[in-house]
């Protein structure tokens, strides 16, 4: 019973990633019926911007400490973050120590003004153009973004710590009254799905309660009627692209801590997403989420040992077995609408 | 000739020259000089080129005509592959059985994936295949291994069976022949610093990737395809007048995993070993877009564009600093410099970069694919010259109707 509660948790973390880039997927499919194979290098484009704030943070120089001497007898040289003299010790220490989180803000701009430009730049010729070239394009897209993140941070993964506060783990099973020490959980995979039902909470509201989202709803429902009525469309588009290049950046931001970034992250998480979009059913902002959960928390069950044991090397194959069941009894996914993409 | 009309026996007649004279074409600059790094002409790759031609063409049979783009073809090359491997293990290392049997085995397993794919259309079919090719790499990877060698893979050993081979003599290192001429027999051609290289493995599968683009020019001018572009311009008009599609998509499917199987097969007759990464979604993807840069549906697209990405790989990625330096020597430093630097971003180790820009470029200017976009090109050309004359004669005929000859 703990064993199968811990790998629940264990696989939400995994999950709450799958759910929110599959989410940025489909908004991006539903307005301008897009296939973007280049939404897995924005995730990883937004661990970067975690990556490039943590070392803006920690920018130091070297001065030359009077009062120490290192073994030869010379003053010692120390390097001293501009932080620390700016704002102090201990102050300028935490303000670096935060930078994951404090990465979010950050990105939310670059993030936003990626998506912007890619949209206007690049997608927005490809609206009416067949999805292979729409495929072509966005993968050939995302290769040159990887190689350009390669060319400037290494091939090497970054290690990008949480900040300290975060850092350790907490016994999860004596907090809901099980047995202790059989449920430990890092608090920075809890944080990550906290923050990743924030955020998707907050897209679904953005969507549901202001006038631009029911503006938005209403041209993916019927794009020609709502621009008959003289509402620019396009316009509110883009910008839904650029917000679904920003959930997939904080996703990304986020996720640095769990997984140290490398340039090939967005790949490895790109092919899953695609498979969690059409399952939940294309065009569904809900079962885009609920796939990604589902199939998260599946591949994180069936690697239990028992499991393992009883279906040998069902945790490889768990997700894309479900994939063929789902589709096969379910035509349209989860929860996907008619009409989408069968052609 | 052959049942072709005749633009397709010239098409046929060119990529036969092409290809037979390939280790001439692909050498075009003597050896020793600066850019022999350019020579594309050495037996691995030309192997390479006529062998993902084939995996291409057999690709275009099922994306270019029926517009199912399936995202797990490498599974049936993967398949084809092992069902290689093992005939030569315990059979015999003649390439023939091992070449026969791989086809066989993909069309098989192709058959079972399409049977089940096929009951899904657009990108709930693309998911459906790159699940199950997903699901036979992971397989291959771990519960597999007794059959698929796991992460080492399978190559021939000493003391395989072979019940065939067993009368030649064992103790002798197992090599892939065909009748005895071993697939790594190459005859140089010396001629004015020019070094031309005669592989007998490039030119069994150049021979056999002829015959796989002369089936599939007939595949394409066939009742069968006509019914094939059908399912792709409009599945639902051809159900509504009850014609059941699926035979035809599953036979197009099953031929299209046969050429895979035929693939696979012979890169094993060529390197005697497989592993399971041949399986992995990057190398179906791969092929998609060799498929999509040389132009879905038309005939020699595919080819092109095997060819062009696989030089990219192995050229591009070979050309290293020092050999950049040495090309920009007679510059100015500070120019050379600038050269090497820039350069550099796109060759050796970032070569991936130039694919990049390439997909995007091809897709940008010439929608269709190097093919496609070259003949659309064209035919506007030749059309605004067609209205033009139309124009100046003041004859109201009806305006030329172009062939849909690719």
């Amino acid at each position: 019973m703990d064993a199968i509660l811990l790998q629940i948790l264990n696989g939400l973390d995994k999950g709450s990633a799958y759910a929110l880039i599959a989410l940025g997927l489909t908004l991006i499919f539903g307005t301008l019926g897009v296939v973007n194979f280049a939404h897995g290098a924005l995730f990883m484009i937004g661990a970067f911007c975690a990556v490039v704030l943590s070392r803006l943070l920690s920018f130091s120089h070297t001065i030359i400490d009077e009062t120490r001497t290192d073994f030869l007898g010379n003053p010692l040289k120390v390097e001293v973050p501009y932080l620390h003299e700016w704002l102090g010790e201990g102050l300028g220490q935490t303000v670096i120590e935060w930078s994951v989180p404090l990465a979010i803000l950050f990105s939310i701009p670059i993030m936003f003004a990626v998506g912007y430009a890619m949209e206007r730049g690049l997608i927005r010729h490809f609206y009416k153009r067949p999805h292979a070239d729409q495929i072509l394009v966005t993968f050939g897209l995302a290769i040159v973004l990887q190689e350009i993140v390669k060319y400037f941070f290494g091939a090497n993964p970054i290690q990008t710590p949480a900040p300290p506060a975060f850092a350790g783990s907490f016994d999860f099973g004596a907090l809901v009254g099980l047995d202790p020490n059989t449920i430990i959980y890092p608090y920075w995979r809890l944080i990550y799905f906290s923050f990743a039902v924030l955020i998707i909470g907050a897209v679904f509201a953005f969507l549901r309660f202001t006038t631009f989202g029911m503006v938005v709803r209403a041209g993916m429902a019927d794009r020609e009627t709502v621009g008959l009525l003289g509402i620019d469309i396009d316009k509110r588009f883009t910008l839904m692209f650029a917000l679904a290049a920003c959930v997939a950046g904080l996703a990304g931001v986020m996720y640095a801590p769990i997984n140290a970034p490398n340039y090939h992250m967005g790949m490895d998480f790109l092919v899953l997403s695609f498979v969690v979009v059409v399952v939940g059913g294309m065009g569904s902002l809900a079962g885009a989420v609920l796939a990604g959960f589902l199939l998260g928390i599946l591949e994180s069950i069936a690697s239990l040992s028992w499991v393992i044991d009883y279906l040998p090397g069902i945790n490889q194959i768990v997700i894309y077995l479900v994939a063929i069941i789902i589709l096969l009894t379910r035509p349209r996914g989860l929860m996907g609408r008619k009409g989408v993409m069968e052609d | 000739m052959f049942g072709l009309n005749r633009n397709d026996t010239l098409l046929l007649i060119v990529v036969a020259l092409l290809t037979m004279l390939a280790p001439f074409l692909l050498n075009p600059f003597p050896e020793g000089s600066s850019l022999a790094q350019f020579n594309g002409g050495y037996p691995d790759l030309m192997q390479r080129f006529v062998i993902f031609g084939i995996f291409a063409i057999g690709f275009n049979i099922l994306f270019g005509l029926t517009g199912y783009l399936s995202f797990g073809h490498a599974a049936f090359l993967g398949v084809g592959s092992y069902a290689a491997i093992w005939m030569m293990k315990l059979l015999t290392m003649n390439v023939i059985p091992a070449i026969i049997l791989s086809v066989i085995v993909a069309g098989l397993f192709s058959l079972l994936v399409g049977y089940i794919c096929l009951r899904r259309s657009g990108i709930y079919f693309s998911i459906l295949t790159l699940a199950f090719a997903q699901m036979s790499y992971a397989l291959a990877y771990s519960v597999l291994t007794p059959i698929t060698g796991g992460e080492t893979g399978l190559q021939p050993k000493l003391n395989d069976p072979r019940i065939l081979d067993a009368a030649v003599g064992s103790g002798v290192t197992p090599r892939a022949n065909l009748f005895g001429i071993e697939m790594g027999t190459s005859w140089q051609m010396d001629w004015n610093g020019w070094v031309f290289t005669f592989n007998a493995g490039y030119y069994l599968a150049a021979i056999i990737m002829l015959i796989a683009f002369y089936l599939s020019i007939r595949i394409f001018r066939s009742p069968f395809g006509l019914m094939l572009r059908a399912v792709k311009t409009n599945q639902n008009r051809l159900n509504y007048t009850g014609v059941n599609t699926k035979p035809y998509t599953l036979a197009a499917f099953v031929i299209s995993g046969m050429y895979a199987g035929l693939a696979g097969g012979l890169l094993v007759a060529m390197d005697t070993q497989v592993g399971p990464e041949r399986m992995f979604w990057t190398a179906s993807g791969e092929v998609v877009l060799m498929t999509i840069l040389g132009g879905v549906g038309t005939l020699i697209g595919p080819v092109l564009g095997a060819g062009l990405i696989k030089y990219m790989e192995n050229i591009l990625s070979k050309i290293n600093e020092s050999l950049l330096e040495a090309w920009f020597a007679f510059m100015p430093d500070a120019v050379s410099d600038v050269m090497v630097t820039l350069l550099s971003l796109f060759v050796g180790k970032g070569w991936h970069l130039t694919l990049g820009l390439l997909f995007m470029i091809v897709v940008i200017f010439l929608p269709g694919g190097l093919v496609g976009g070259l003949i659309g090109g064209g035919r506007r050309m030749f059309r605004s010259n067609d209205r033009k004359a139309t124009r100046k004669t003041k004859s109201n005929q009806t305006p030329p109707t172009s062939q849909t000859a690719e």
